[in-house]
């Protein structure tokens, strides 16, 4: 199993370290879920994320490559920014949903760890022109500050000033003196950075180290995987594997504002013009659930006794303190304010179909 | 890792204390560990009938949903309303105020395929 530069970080801090994406992670710290996931929406969180892969794509024609590869608009994208994207398959389904970087002489993606070899390999077969791929992963550290005290807690460390950096903006800077990408994105809906630098432990440590202690002030605390996930899903911010697949395309999982359809050519497009056509047969949605009841990946969506959909993401939201959950419903069920069923081993409750985000961030 | 020595095991992560004709029914420590935040529990009603290594209930965490299977067969006697409304103690207190039900031991020849202390702390150590 591979270990991230923060492996003896975790340890240190009590972590309870799961399997991931053929990393050993920490699922939790011994405050559990809920506390981790209140640290993030009240003050600041840390989470390691190094498991996440980073791509480099450099040459004369990367731009060309991406906009082929992608289903943005690469070239609206502008040196210093970031853009929410996905990669298909000639069918419309997803191959991944990743980031994308333009950092001046290069691009960087970043994908989803289960993701990597996948990725890889589909990207590096529609190679064409001038270009060259390199997976950059084993070799980028990557540690989200996130949380309302995240700028606070950071500032003091770094040699850029953060607050003049807007949301999917980034900068190259240090911070606790290590060189790194300082990024202002994430996947909490709060204010937040993600910090990309070197995988080299000393340098992990010494970032860990001067973020904790300038956060302590705040109340900073260590986030696994578990209350990543809350947090997310709070959100409504899809997860590969679980709300989107490859069994999934764009339109369907309501990432049609991603989707530029007019930008011209790119992979899987055909396909969506087809879905379009059609009209789209169903839909991704969020929803909530009365008390006492949660639902889970993989459980029915009943309407009238009948299976219609799957939940794809199901959790316990701890600012609402009730079940909420996404899955895919048929475009006529799918209007918010109407009742879907979810069978909870064999019961059926009665959810009700929302807007996502499920919150509203600070 | 807390394993009081009064109580008896089950593979499944529940105890059981023993008085007399009835038994009070938790999860272990190590259970509640391996669960995280706890956000809430479902019992049986007062009068339902156990039957040893059947579900009870469930136990819904963050994380995941995880059935309580019965130590002991049995008469359901009382249930712990308290872990009803306020589910975070049986991660604070699974041996104490974290208990689920109270039964009413349908058949004591089953003891015997409870686990003490020690061998249940085998079996987690595995």
């Amino acid at each position: 199993m591979k270990r991230t530069p923060f492996h003896a970080k975790h340890i240190q801090a009590g972590a309870k370290l799961i399997e991931f994406a053929g990393f050993e992670m920490p699922v939790q710290y011994p405050s559990g879920i809920v506390r981790e996931h209140g640290a993030v929406r009240s003050a600041v969180g840390v989470f390691d994320v190094s498991h996440m892969g980073e791509f480099e794509v450099r040459g004369r024609d990367a731009a060309a490559f991406l906009q082929r590869m992608t289903v943005n608009d690469v070239t609206k994208l502008e040196q210093g920014k970031a853009q929410y994207s996905a990669i298909l398959y000639e069918d419309g389904g997803i191959v991944d949903d990743l980031l994308v970087y333009h950092c001046g002489e290069y691009y960087m993606l970043v994908v989803n760890a289960a993701n990597i070899t996948k990725d890889y390999e589909w990207l590096q077969s529609h190679l064409s022109g001038d270009v060259k791929l390199e997976d950059a992963s084993d070799r980028t550290a990557l540690l989200a500050v996130q949380g309302p005290k995240s700028l606070d807690t950071l500032q003091p460390l770094c040699s850029i000033d953060l607050g003049s950096l807007p949301y999917y903006r980034f900068q190259t800077g240090t911070v606790a003196g290590v060189p790194m990408i300082i990024s202002r994105t994430g996947y909490t809906g709060e204010l937040g950075f993600e910090l990309y630098f070197e995988a080299d432990e000393p340098k992990a440590a010494a970032v860990w180290d001067a973020v904790f202690e300038s956060g302590m002030r705040f109340g900073i605390a260590p986030v696994g995987l578990g209350a990543r996930d809350t947090l997310r899903l709070e959100m409504g911010f899809c997860l590969y594997g679980n709300d989107i697949d490859e069994t999934t395309n764009p339109l369907e999982a309501g990432l049609g504002w991603i989707t530029k359809m007019e930008k011209g050519d790119f992979v899987g497009r055909q396909a969506l013009v087809r879905v379009q056509e059609e009209r789209v047969k169903r839909k991704l949605v969020g929803f909530t659930l009365p008390e006492k009841a949660l639902a889970r990946h993989g459980y029915a969506l009943k309407e009238g006794g009948v299976v219609v959909g799957t939940v794809t993401s199901g959790t316990f939201s701890p600012v609402l303190q009730r079940g909420i959950g996404m899955g895919y419903v048929p475009r006529d069920l799918a209007a918010p304010g109407r009742t879907v069923g979810v069978d909870i081993r064999g019961r059926d409750v009665p959810a009700t179909i929302v807007k996502v985000p499920f919150i509203r961030s600070s | 890792m807390n394993l009081p020595e009064n109580l008896s095991y089950t593979k499944d992560h529940e105890w059981i204390r023993i008085e007399g004709e009835t038994g009070i029914v938790g999860i272990t420590d190590y259970a509640q560990g391996e669960l995280g935040d706890i956000v809430f529990v479902e019992l049986p009603q007062k009068g339902a009938t156990l039957v040893q290594g059947k579900s009870f209930g469930t136990i819904e965490a963050v994380k995941a949903v995880s059935d309580l299977y019965a130590p002991l067969s049995g008469e359901v006697l009382e249930v712990n309303k308290a872990v009803q409304e306020t589910p975070e103690i049986v991660n604070k207190d699974p041996y104490g105020s974290g208990w689920m039900i109270k039964l009413r031991i349908g058949n004591r020849d089953e003891l015997k395929n409870l686990l003490t202390a020690e061998a249940y702390s085998k079996l987690i150590a595995k």
